[in-house]
């Protein structure tokens, strides 16, 4: 019973246009980002269409398996979310969380 | 427990030197990768942050220690889907609740005709399925949430089993869906809906709410209508309520069938780091307790009385004893419990223990009405849901 969604078009610009908005109105500001490392652009735009990236920055860094973990969220998204990521772009993205997130920080 | 003390001090010390304005304050929870801003939104005071969008905010945990009743700019806060901002109380005249499917007489009702409707009262424990998770270990993703996804409001509202009385429902009806106003960006992502069996949705006590602690209910809290499930986890708690369908058939949406499962058994657990086998979806609140008063690491004076207090709820049979361990589960004492608001209530304890000198690990341990009572270990399961350890307090007597 939701309102009608935004075009995918609208969506990508969105996204790739503003890194820091308020969705709420009155709220604080968005402010979580992705740290740098290879392939951040395809995390941060297909990762942040829907929603902020602090999903990602606030998981724990000691997860018994990372890549098993991250793997996982990323078929979630995709499978049970209906994320529009290609096989491409979500292995790009598997190895950034992994690279990034995927250890104790130093 | 140990998280929620130190995030508890830090956020009063933030926001002591810098105001609720302030942006930049941030807490640190007592697990791995745990610090979180505070943030303002309109009508909450300053909550801890977990994520934006869509907003989801926890409640400071010495919020818990100021009454049993949680004030509604305190409530915490929970979202699926971002796909528009929550809906604002800007437009009461246009809402309608649509009652459809299996009925004689669909309905749609505006919220003046809800409210023209007998009324009922209840106080009531909304608390998030996977309250605590940032606990669990071996860590699990999801939400990485303190114990302060919980709230204890008193609300006022409509029977739901008025409702669907009205509308009639026919023969053959197995559950009742319920969807809100808040809707998924994208097409392909399913929307938020859950469902009830029928006899749940007709036992008299499931409600629909307009109000919240004598007060409409805030925007990020359901406004102007979510479903009150007594005894409950959150998860069936839909807010922003404008749709009521029966049905002849389970919902079988993700939901219901993969989402806010868990292992179908007794304990809802599995070994640590286990895949869950077989699950159900999840149900009644686990029976817990908490200390509010004291802090991991607070300096208590030995060789005196003092008071220990806290809270104490569980799913619906109501708190029958709370006890307290001075010697870290050693031996046990009983506490006093405090006023009775119902069996869907926190229930208030307190005690007065005297300590030796030296470091002094406390525990709270209820016992509900029908006989359920906290592990001394943790369970886990993997998507981190049902937390109810007993808790500790490690003080300092001197």
């Amino acid at each position: 019973m939701g309102r009608a969604a935004l075009t995918l078009a609208v969506i990508s610009s969105f996204a790739a246009a503003a890194p820091e908005v308020v969705r709420y109105p009155g709220g604080p500001p968005e402010t979580a980002t992705l740290a740098p490392g290879p392939n951040v652009e395809t995390a941060q735009l297909q990762c942040g269409m829907c929603h902020s990236v602090d999903y990602i920055t606030t998981q724990p860094r000691n997860f018994a398996d990372p890549r098993v973990v991250w793997t996982a969220e990323v078929a979630k998204m995709r499978k049970a979310y209906g994320a529009p990521l290609t096989d491409e772009d979500a292995a790009k993205v598997v190895d950034y969380l992994v690279a990034t997130y995927g250890h104790p920080s130093p | 427990m140990r998280t929620t003390r130190r995030l508890i001090v830090q956020g009063a010390a933030a926001l002591g030197l810098a105001g609720p304005a302030a942006a930049a304050e941030t807490v640190v929870m007592a697990f791995g990768n745990g610090e979180r801003p505070l943030v303002s939104y309109p009508q909450k005071r300053a909550l801890i942050r977990l994520t934006a969008r869509p907003p989801q905010l926890e409640t400071p945990f010495s919020v818990f220690d100021q009454g049993v009743i949680t004030p509604n700019d305190a409530f915490f806060v929970r979202y699926h889907l971002a796909g528009n901002a929550p809906p604002l109380k800007n437009d009461p005249e246009a809402f309608r609740l649509v009652v459809k499917g299996l009925v004689e007489r669909p309905l749609s009702l505006s919220l003046a005709e809800l409210k023209a409707m007998p009324p009922v009262e209840l106080v009531a424990i909304n608390e998030c399925s996977g309250n605590g998770r940032g606990f669990f270990e071996p860590r699990v993703p999801g939400g990485q949430a303190g114990n302060g996804l919980m709230g204890n409001a008193r609300w006022r509202g409509v029977p739901l089993k008025l409702v669907l009385d009205k509308a009639g429902v026919q023969a053959g009806a197995v559950e009742v869906r319920f969807d809100g106003m808040d809707a998924p960006l994208l097409t392909t992502t399913p929307d938020f809906a859950k469902s009830l069996p029928i006899d749940h949705a007709r036992d008299g006590e499931v409600m629909l709410a307009y109000e919240m602690n004598g007060a409409d209910l805030p925007a990020l809290n359901g406004y102007p209508l979510r479903l009150v499930v007594p005894g409950y986890y959150g998860t069936y708690w839909v807010k922003h309520l404008n749709e009521i369908t029966v049905l002849d058939k389970p919902l079988d949406n993700f939901w219901m069938a993969t989402a806010y499962r868990v292992p179908d058994n007794d304990c809802h657990c599995v070994p640590g780091g286990a895949p869950a086998g077989k699950t159900v979806p999840i149900g009644r609140l686990d029976v817990r307790s908490f200390i509010t008063n004291l802090n991991d690491g607070e300096k208590v004076a030995a060789g005196r009385p003092i008071l220990v207090r806290g809270i104490a709820f569980d799913g619906g049979s109501g708190v029958g004893e709370v006890k307290l361990s001075v010697d870290d589960g050693k031996t046990w004492t009983g506490t006093e419990l405090g006023p009775d608001l119902g069996r869907y209530s926190f229930r208030a304890w307190s005690a007065r223990v005297q300590l030796s000198p030296g470091s002094c690990r406390l525990k709270v341990q209820a016992v509900s009405r029908s006989g359920e009572t906290q592990p001394l270990e943790p369970r886990w399961n993997p998507a981190g849901y049902m937390r109810n350890v007993v808790e500790t307090v490690t003080v300092e007597a001197a």
